[in-house]
């Protein structure tokens, strides 16, 4: 009898929420489809412009592909990031496996010793490659790693509030996320302290879509503590072009797969 | 404390959904694929070294690297020019990588099966799990670019070789075939000055090592195998060469020459997350030349153990440490050969390394640490390295090589008086 109180008292608290039309769970994980996982494989041309605060610029150039794993949605995926630019790290190909259950397997090829090198999966939230970018968004963010609350909605937006379940592990107190209800697509993000001062923005800057899959091709982040930012622009980007998993070990680690590269 | 009304801006091209316009942009450059470098590094020593200039490096390197890619073959040619008036010499010996011109890569690459990828010529070849220590990896190494601070790259000095992999299924093969022996740019005296056991002291570039190098076509060959295959996260190897010691290991009697004696190694190795980071083990059986047990010219049999585990420790701050072990295998014949009063070394050397490497600013200064320390031995080494890139293709650094010990004989002791501190400006195109 008390225990069916409890539900009761349980239940009763629940219904007095906002009646969204979506679950917020949903409106995540499309989200998280529709930023890392489209098309079941894909390729992308990326230029990274990262600015200090005195606004000097440094430059990448680099090529992505990645391919999801088929024996689950949304899950396992492969990244074979091959560098064009800055001279100092032409031909190296950084190579990941992202894993649900345990850290990230990371190689990096260096053309000069002829070495695949394996990392140590590092701290996701730290700069990729010296941008304002964190490896973790590039690659995503595991959507159990927050509890999710929506906390507005209007026309365009889905607006939620996203609070790590490990608060140790990361840099930030909370994040929002404005989610375009047509695609959603998170066109911006912010970051938040413990005293709820903006720490970090992401800015979706340019939308197109690509074999039906709306893409954003242009975006910024930007770390309002240093005054750094990056602009990131991809350009000559495909899905599903059939990428064979084998571009994904050390054979071409060593000899770059030319014909997903150009 | 948020303000949920913010108004935001829909990006460009959001309201009104439109396909990827494709810019026909292609780029109009050089037929081929160009880079290079230019590398200004000057050193000392920080003692004096009665048998070495003071200088340790003195040098301007410019680095050419030109790549062709047709449909099935890529050629790409690699090399450098070097100005150096410390070393003072010029005439140009490819195999030794002596004089102003050092050829790295000159190969090609294609793959005749779609299982099978060839690299035919000159190339730099690298396998093994170990960080500058290498069990399976016999491919040439230059310990003279090493101790006196060029880049890391130079380190791995080039193979000419033929070298063909095959992937059958998950299992991958590497067959490697040197057709002409191709040696370490071992200490020899004329850049770092070492201790000699035949003459009981130190001995540099007043008289340099003469070697006696197994130079005949086909016949002093070397091959070098390594089949591979992982199992999920973990990589595992297994490994076979059939050549020489890479270094001088030995030498003859009547010419006093340093000669590099037969060796056969077999070895095997394992790689995969382990905690919170990589670790790996190594190992390897040496089969030195036969005879080599009773004979105090020519090195042991030996098995050689590693220990590898990587971390990051904190932000962007890495973590790496290393055992290695090197066992006699013939340790009482070693002994009983020996003459009397002659050096005795110890059955195992341990040696344990640590790495550190601390980025910060962004990622554009790289602090590294690397110290190995050998407590049998007594002894170790040192490396301090401190680089700042001031923009994407300029760099600046500047770093140390300590060597330390107790014994004048020991394996890093006796390089003592080479202990030397460095800087470079380098920029890249």
């Amino acid at each position: 009898m008390k225990n069916m109180m409890k539900i009761i008292l349980v239940l009763s608290f629940l219904w007095s929420f906002p009646a969204y039309a979506i679950d917020v769970m949903e409106v995540v994980k499309n989200a998280n489809h529709v930023s890392y996982y489209k098309g079941s494989d894909g390729r992308a041309k990326v230029n990274m412009s990262i600015f200090d605060d005195q606004g000097r610029e440094r430059s990448r150039e680099f090529v992505i592909l990645r391919k999801d794993d088929e024996q689950m949605d949304d899950a396992v995926q492969k990244f074979f990031v091959y560098f064009n630019k800055p001279a100092d790290v032409k031909k190296m190909v950084f190579m990941v496996v992202k894993n649900m259950d345990r850290d990230d397997d990371r190689w990096l090829y260096l053309p000069a010793l002829d070495l695949v090198k394996r990392i140590a999966a590092s701290d996701e939230r730290t700069s990729f490659v010296g941008s304002n970018f964190y490896y973790e968004d590039v690659s995503g963010r595991g959507i159990e790693e927050d509890t999710h609350e929506l906390v507005e909605e209007n026309d365009t937006y889905y607006i939620v509030k996203s609070t790590p379940k490990n608060k140790a592990a990361v840099e930030f107190s909370t994040y929002k996320n404005w989610i375009h209800k047509a695609t959603f697509l998170p066109i911006k993000t912010e970051y938040y302290d413990d005293q709820g001062q903006k720490i970090r923005s992401y800015t979706a800057l340019k939308v197109e879509v690509i074999s039906g899959h709306p893409t954003v091709t242009s975006s910024s982040m930007e770390d309002h503590k240093t005054g750094g930012k990056t602009v990131m622009s991809y350009s000559d980007v495909k899905y599903d072009i059939g990428l064979p998993d084998d571009i994904f070990t050390e054979r071409y680690l060593r000899k770059a797969p030319r014909e997903y590269l150009r | 404390m948020f303000s949920y009304g913010q108004e935001i801006e829909l990006p460009k091209g959001l309201e009104n959904l439109s396909p990827m316009v494709t810019s026909s942009t292609e780029d109009e450059g050089l037929p081929f694929d160009l880079s290079g470098s230019l590398d200004a590094r000057i050193g000392a020593r920080l003692q004096n070294d009665a048998h070495e200039k003071d200088m340790s490096v003195g040098e301007i390197r410019f680095q050419l690297g030109v790549e062709k890619e047709f449909d099935h073959v890529t050629f790409n040619l690699v090399s450098d020019f070097i100005y150096d008036p410390v070393e003072d010499h010029y005439a140009v010996d490819l195999e030794k990588g002596m004089g102003f011109v050092d050829i790295r890569e000159a190969n090609m690459t294609f793959s005749p099966l779609d299982f099978m990828d060839m690299k035919v010529g000159r190339q730099v070849l690298t396998w093994g799990t170990g960080d500058l220590i290498f069990i399976n990896d016999l491919f040439p190494k230059d310990w003279n670019s090493f101790f006196i601070g060029r880049d890391d790259e130079y380190l791995k000095s080039p193979s000419d070789a033929i070298k063909t992999a095959f992937f059958i299924s998950d299992y991958s093969l590497d067959v490697i075939y040197i057709p002409r022996f191709d040696a370490d740019r071992f200490i020899d005296g004329r850049r770092i000055s070492f201790f000699d056991r035949m003459t009981g002291g130190l001995r540099g570039r007043e008289a340099p090592v003469i070697s006696h190098r197994p130079d005949q076509w086909f016949t002093d060959d070397e091959l070098a195998l390594r089949l591979y295959h992982s199992f999920g996260a973990f990589e595992t190897a297994v490994y076979y060469y059939d050549g020489y010691w890479k270094s001088p290991a030995g030498q003859n009697i009547v010419t006093g020459q340093a000669e590099f004696p037969r060796l056969r190694t077999y070895g095997a190795s394992v790689r995969g997350p382990v905690g919170q980071g990589i670790g790996a083990v190594e190992i390897g059986y040496y089969k030195s030349a036969n005879g080599a047990a009773t004979n105090p010219l020519v090195r042991n049999d030996e098995f050689r153990l590693l220990l590898s585990y990587e971390q990051e420790i904190a932000n962007e701050l890495t973590a790496s440490v290393q055992y290695y072990l090197e066992r006699k295998l013939d340790y009482d014949s070693y002994l009983a050969s020996l003459p009397p009063q002659a050096i005795q070394d110890k059955q195992n050397r341990h040696l344990f390394t640590l790495r550190l490497t601390k980025l910060l600013m962004q990622q554009n200064l790289r602090l590294t640490l690397f110290n190995f320390y050998s407590p049998s031995d007594k002894d170790g080494y040192l490396r301090l390295k401190a680089s700042y890139k001031i923009r994407d293709n300029l760099k600046i650094e500047a770093g140390a090589n300590i060597f330390y010990g107790q014994k004048i004989y020991s394996f890093f002791g006796q390089f003592k008086d080479n202990s030397n501190i460095f800087t470079a400006l380098h920029y890249e195109f």
